[in-house]
């Protein structure tokens, strides 16, 4: 069904067709059930950990539709669920990561949502905040080091990482060699239990841009659409050799900071409530169904799809065997090593 | 740099160390150097003096005063196919890139199962008697030794220097490449002309003997040579290992030279409690104890956060070789 202009006017689609919209959706969907997934499995005594993004849907599925596969690089953190599936991970993967099971990418090493893939092009990253910055511009400046055109960096962080020094680091690094590189900021406004306010004086992260000498914007990231339009300048800028950017999207954390975390201790449950009447993921659903994008037969059939998704892909990881213990011992360095040589 | 023969060339280890990256960067266009004051100074030692103009800004980068993210651009510059030799201009100055090296390199091959790998090398000048004081003298090799991932190598004579650097960037993982400063002028010898390598975790018999093991690494290793030389004119006979590389560490040459002399003394400038050689001393206790004929002794720098500026808190941290030749007489006389 092609789109129509409402009452309320026309769809500002950022030249996103039809089905990249629906793409989008469709991602928010996942993700939100992908999460809750993670959470119920937690619940059930299945696994050991859980971590979410619900408030991030809109911003990490606006954001990798501005991810070019196969030649673009992310460097994402631990709330990125959204960003990995839509660069092109899937359930599977997803919950062979939950599940810390034997074929998943890192081999059941890591937590929960610290995905990797080479493939994918999708950098390796630990729990350490803003460590994997550094690597997202090393990795830009191997781009610009070869000569490589059309290419470009997107990282991500929260904003509890902007307190960190290689932060800093990172940030000059890309400004003084006009690296390929982006740096997109998901501010949810809470550092685990520490608010925004007590993380910084001023709150608009976006204005630190003009301190490094490259441009900086403001989105609102319930708004996938502004997300893309925003990820898709300055990684353009980027891949065309014109700098870094650093990018803020607003949003919001609606989950506790992961299974292990009570978030009534520091927050009340009459704030999230009233946030949750932003949630982005109905909010699109009614923005794409009025514009005509959806209907309501297609988002109805769309959540079916998404949940059958979550089973097969849920079943299909927990019947995979774990790492076994010699698997341990695998990939400290390149071959069989040991510290004393004989 | 004199040439003696054909074959070899005398060098002091900033000419093997500046003559090896050089030959690195002109074979692989994959190496570049960054650090601090590597391009137009040409590194505080003269290392890569001349270098930028030779091989351009894109190969040698002259980094914001950042140590974390020297060490982690280079992480990344590795995971995504470049050979970066990754220098950080005093060993006293790695600490804020601790992370960087001990929770992300070592680990970036282990983390993702073998999809990602680290081929980085971290080059630094460590270690005292030069005035160096509290900043610009420490060793701090015991830190990172306790590391799985890590590599690290000590190398103390010019053609080990060229051997083991040029093995160090062929790496596919991160080896940390430490370079005594005080060795750096001080130090000349001949070393072979042309590409070579030397394996990682080979020591050095620097001098065969038969009544005392002696195992060393860095400056030291030349004064227990020194020590060693003087006492053969009382008939006194010491072997002397120069341990090369840390880590992995030359079990077998160790356990052959102590199964032969029988005793143990290990000599490093760091200081003693949980350094290099509470380590050898815990695997020679576990492997060789019945072989020996006297308790393992250190000699080692003091408990003490560092060596002063002042001369007497620089002489009082350093040993010397003749400090040195009395504990060798005191373990062979025992």
């Amino acid at each position: 069904m092609a789109s129509t202009d409402t009452a309320t006017g026309t769809l500002e689609r950022h030249g996103l067709s039809d089905d990249q919209l629906r793409a989008i959706f469709r991602n928010m969907l996942l993700q939100r059930q992908l999460d809750n997934r993670g959470f119920q499995l937690n619940r059930q005594g299945k696994v050991p950990f859980a971590l979410g993004s619900e408030g991030h849907e809109a911003l990490q599925a606006g954001a990798a539709m501005a991810f070019n596969r196969g030649s673009d690089i992310l460097a994402p953190y631990y709330r990125d669920l959204g960003l990995c599936l839509g660069i092109g991970l899937t359930a599977y993967e997803i919950m062979l990561s939950i599940f810390a099971r034997a074929p998943d990418h890192n081999g059941g090493r890591q937590f929960p949502n610290h995905y990797s893939s080479k493939a994918a092009g999708l950098m390796s990253f630990s729990s350490i905040l803003a460590a994997h910055l550094p690597h997202a511009v090393g990795a830009a400046y191997a781009i610009k080091y070869r000569g490589e055109k059309g290419r470009a960096v997107l990282a991500t962080c929260g904003d509890g990482t902007t307190s960190e020094g290689e932060w800093h680091e990172t940030m000059n690094f890309a400004a003084v060699h006009k690296l390929p590189f982006v740096m997109l900021v998901e501010n949810n406004e809470w550092a685990i239990s520490t608010p925004l306010e007590k993380q910084m004086a001023e709150p608009q992260i976006w204005k630190r841009a003009a301190g490094y000498g490259m441009p900086g914007r403001r989105f609102n990231g319930f708004d996938p659409i502004a997300t893309f339009a925003a990820v898709k300048e300055a990684m353009d800028r980027a891949r065309e050799g014109g700098g870094p950017t650093l990018i803020e999207g607003t949003c919001y954390r609606y989950l506790a900071h992961s299974t292990d975390d009570n978030d009534m201790t520091y927050r009340t449950r009459e704030v999230v409530m009233e946030r949750r009447k932003q949630d982005p993921v109905p909010a699109f659903e009614a923005l794409l169904v009025e514009h005509g994008v959806l209907t309501a037969q297609d988002v109805a059939q769309m959540r079916k799809d998404v949940l059958r998704d979550t089973n097969e892909a849920t079943d299909a990881a927990e019947a995979q065997p774990y790492p076994t213990p010699a698997d341990l011992y695998l990939h400290v360095h390149e071959g069989a090593w040991q510290p004393w040589q004989s | 740099m004199a040439v003696v023969s054909a074959n070899t060339t005398v060098m002091n280890n900033v000419e093997a160390v500046r003559a090896t990256l050089y030959d690195a960067l002109k074979s692989d266009e994959r190496v570049c150097i960054l650090g601090e004051d590597v391009g137009a100074r040409g590194n505080v030692f003269l290392i890569t003096k001349d270098f930028v103009g030779e091989f351009g800004e894109r190969r040698i980068i002259d980094t914001p005063i950042a140590e974390a993210s020297i060490v982690g651009i280079a992480v990344g510059m590795a995971m995504e196919g470049l050979r970066p030799v990754a220098e950080i201009q005093f060993a006293d100055f790695i600490y804020p890139s601790f992370n960087q090296i001990v929770g992300e390199a070592a680990k970036i091959r282990y983390r993702s199962n073998g999809e990602y790998t680290c081929p980085m090398v971290i080059r630094t000048p460590y270690g005292g008697g030069v005035r160096g004081a509290l900043s610009h003298s420490v060793s701090i090799e015991a830190l990172f030794y306790h590391v799985p991932g890590l590599k690290i190598v000590a190398p103390s004579f010019p053609a080990d220097v060229k051997g083991l650097l040029n093995t160090a960037i062929d790496d596919p993982d991160p080896v940390m490449f430490l370079e005594h400063k005080k060795t750096y002028r001080l130090i000349k010898g001949e070393v072979p002309n042309g590409h070579y390598t030397i394996p990682l975790g080979k020591a050095n018999v620097l001098k065969e003997g038969t009544q005392l093991s002696v195992v060393s690494y860095g400056l030291y290793v030349h004064w227990a040579l020194e020590a060693a030389r003087q006492l053969e004119g009382e008939g006194i006979s010491v072997e002397v290992i120069d341990l090369r590389s840390i880590r992995p560490m030359d079990k077998t040459a160790i356990l052959q030279s102590v199964e032969k002399t029988r005793k143990l003394l290990i000599i490093h400038e760091d200081n003693k409690f949980g350094g290099i050689g509470a380590e050898i001393s815990a695997m020679v206790a576990e492997e060789a104890l019945f072989h020996l004929d006297a308790p393992i002794r250190r000699l080692c720098g003091p408990d003490v956060p560092a060596m002063g500026y002042a001369l007497p808190l620089e002489e009082e941290f350093m040993s010397s070789p003749a400090e040195m030749a009395d504990a060798m007489r005191e373990m062979v006389k025992f």
